[in-house]
């Protein structure tokens, strides 16, 4: 089974900081990391490799320190790994991303499955797996949580809907997004790191993908950011100080009776 | 042609209207209104029930475009996208919003990339922008530390998702009128590489969204065990346990639980945050709580921004005795 993995390296978000002044991210500090609900992706393909053979690529899209998220991937035990990166890809949302994605997926050659995370934790979108599906054209599955099986070219899923699960028959090549409850994402391996160390992680850009270059980047991307403020704060807190046993117990006191008064109690 | 219209896409399962479909009419009419245009209910499935689809237009639709076909019963991506084309291309609607649910957040991007249209993703606010006429959407962004205002200047539609539970549902107004069209799906759209071959209904039918009061546990319970200290708090108040994505990702409890944006919006009367800092991915999944209290050890945390009664101390001398006094208070 051949399996292409797209990755996207994000910053570590719980350690992000707001500048509280100009209201901007402080990057300085902030690690890069593979984004965690990938590493899901990364399993799920590495899983099906042991199952049933075959090669998992991963792909990822980003500046050239991005690599490192690539050869992370290979530590993992991933086959290989490509990086798109280009200034001509740089402020691309997630339509354009999706395109430069399906782009660089096509280059790859014939494949089974593409695999995603659900979502980036920095974008929080989710948008782009559907997306390259529709640019290749192909099915996808969002919200898968397990892979019953694969045989005769399909792929049987549990798909993680509001009110329960769908099972699914997909046809193959398919693209799926997966969810944690499908596997633990494993440790890179000391022989992995070794390999990926000294794996060629090819980088392309435009001219090596057969792509429209008015449809990349912040060029192609249909949406703008054109405003980043912090909530306004629309309610009056009634804060006390608990410091002490006596100032707990008054605290408390004061709550009961605000829950009272709003008949919550 | 030029693009004109709001649309929402509504979301029915054996036959019935759902829920997020009334709020996104809540949304979809606020911007016909101030676009000056007509909001049409685009609905897919198969025998869906006449006083439904009149419910759509006593709830403020202008119109109803109704799909079916026995192949649009259940969602499946790829028939739900090729007739959701054809409508977009036969009517150029300028906003499309969808619920960000698991279909509209399949469908959506499906959608937008063949449309080359702009969309975004769990908006909490949409708005229109007076000079332009340009919908404004605006997002919890960059992990959701910050908001952010996007728009889409020159494709069309514009397309958007928003939280289930982020909006009321629009009243029923008796007396409205508008146009139901029942339409055929054409047979060579219903082609589908995927089959639904089964459906497991889920466990947990008391979902924190449905819930009047939810107690969530943030960082601040520091281990798994001290979820224990908060279960009595929450069943005095007769409330459904939540948990933030950090509260989560530790496993202290189960993702169904997670509030924000990358778990569940809830609306509850009784919102009551312990050791929750207040991340704005969070506060997009809770701030519109009826009201907030928070217990937090750090003067200084986000949460006490939206909240409307707030005790700053330790939390494990506060949780025992707040559990005491309200279950107290409850015998009274």
């Amino acid at each position: 089974m051949r399996i292409i993995v797209p990755i996207k390296q994000v910053p570590e978000t719980s350690a992000v900081k707001m500048d509280e002044a100009t209201g901007t991210m402080i990057r300085e500090g902030v690690e890069a990391i593979v984004n965690p609900l990938d590493l899901y992706a990364i399993e799920t393909a590495l899983v099906l490799r042991e199952q049933y053979g075959g090669e998992v690529t991963v792909v990822s899209m980003g500046p050239p320190k991005a690599d490192r998220a690539v050869r992370e991937a290979i530590a993992m035990g991933c086959d290989r790994g490509v990086l798109l990166s280009d200034k001509a890809f740089a402020g691309s949302d997630t339509w354009a991303t999706s395109y430069a994605l399906a782009g660089a997926i096509r280059k790859l050659g014939t494949f089974d499955l593409v695999i995603c995370g659900e979502r980036a934790t920095d974008g929080d979108t989710g948008q782009v797996g559907p997306g390259l599906a529709s640019f290749l054209d192909l099915p996808v599955a969002t919200y898968v949580g397990k892979i019953e099986s694969a045989a005769d070219g399909h792929v049987r899923v549990h798909r993680l809907v509001e009110d329960g699960h769908e099972v699914l028959d997909v046809a193959l090549p398919a693209v799926l997004t997966v969810v944690k409850a499908i596997a633990s994402p494993r440790l890179p391996t000391l022989h992995g790191k070794r390999r990926a160390k000294a794996a060629q992680v090819p980088v392309w850009v435009p001219k090596d993908l057969a792509l429209d270059a008015s449809k990349l980047g912040l060029e192609g991307s249909p949406t703008r950011v054109v405003k980043i403020f912090k909530p306004k704060i629309t309610r009056q807190c009634q804060k006390l100080l608990a410091g002490d046993e006596q100032a707990v117990a008054a605290a408390v006191d004061k709550l009961v009776a605000f829950l009272r008064a709003k008949a919550l109690l | 042609m030029e693009y004109k219209g709001v649309w929402i896409l509504t979301e029915q399962a054996g036959g019935r209207i759902q829920r997020i479909s009334h709020e996104l009419l809540t949304r979809g009419r606020e911007l016909a209104d101030k676009r000056r245009t007509d909001l049409t209910a685009v609905v897919f499935g198969h025998r869906v029930a006449q006083a439904d689809l009149e419910e759509l237009i006593a709830r403020g639709a202008d119109g109803v475009l109704a799909m079916e076909a026995a192949e649009l019963e259940h969602f499946l991506v790829e028939p739900y996208a090729a007739c959701l084309l054809k409508l977009i291309a036969e009517h150029r609607p300028e906003i499309l919003i969808a619920g960000a649910t698991s279909t509209g957040r399949t469908l959506m991007p499906y959608v937008a990339t063949r449309a080359d249209a702009g969309l975004t993703a769990d908006c909490t606010v949409l708005d229109i922008e007076p000079e332009t006429g340009h919908l404004l959407q605006t997002r919890p962004a960059i992990g959701g530390n910050i908001l952010a205002t996007i728009k889409t200047p020159r494709h069309r539609p514009q397309m958007a998702t928003v939280r289930p539970r982020s909006t009321q549902p629009a009243p029923r107004r008796p007396g409205r009128q508008g146009k139901i069209t029942r339409l055929t799906a054409p047979a060579e759209l219903l082609a589908s590489r995927i089959r639904r071959v089964g459906f497991v209904p889920g466990e947990d039918k008391h979902g924190i969204q449905d819930a009047d009061v939810v107690v969530t546990v943030g960082r601040g319970i520091k281990k798994a065990e001290n979820v224990k200290l908060v279960r009595p708090l929450a069943e005095a108040l007769d409330a459904s346990l939540g948990a933030t994505r950090d509260a989560v990702d530790r496993g202290w409890l189960s993702y169904p639980h997670q509030v924000g944006l990358s778990g569940k919006t809830v609306t509850p009367k009784l919102y009551v945050a312990v050791g929750v800092s207040g991340s704005i991915q969070h506060l997009a999944g809770m701030q519109t709580a009826e009201t907030i209290v928070a217990i937090n050890s750090d003067p200084a945390a986000q949460i006490f921004r939206v909240a409307d009664f707030g005790i700053v101390g330790d939390l494990f001398a506060v949780v025992p005795i707040l559990t005491e006094k309200i279950q107290k208070a409850k015998k009274m």
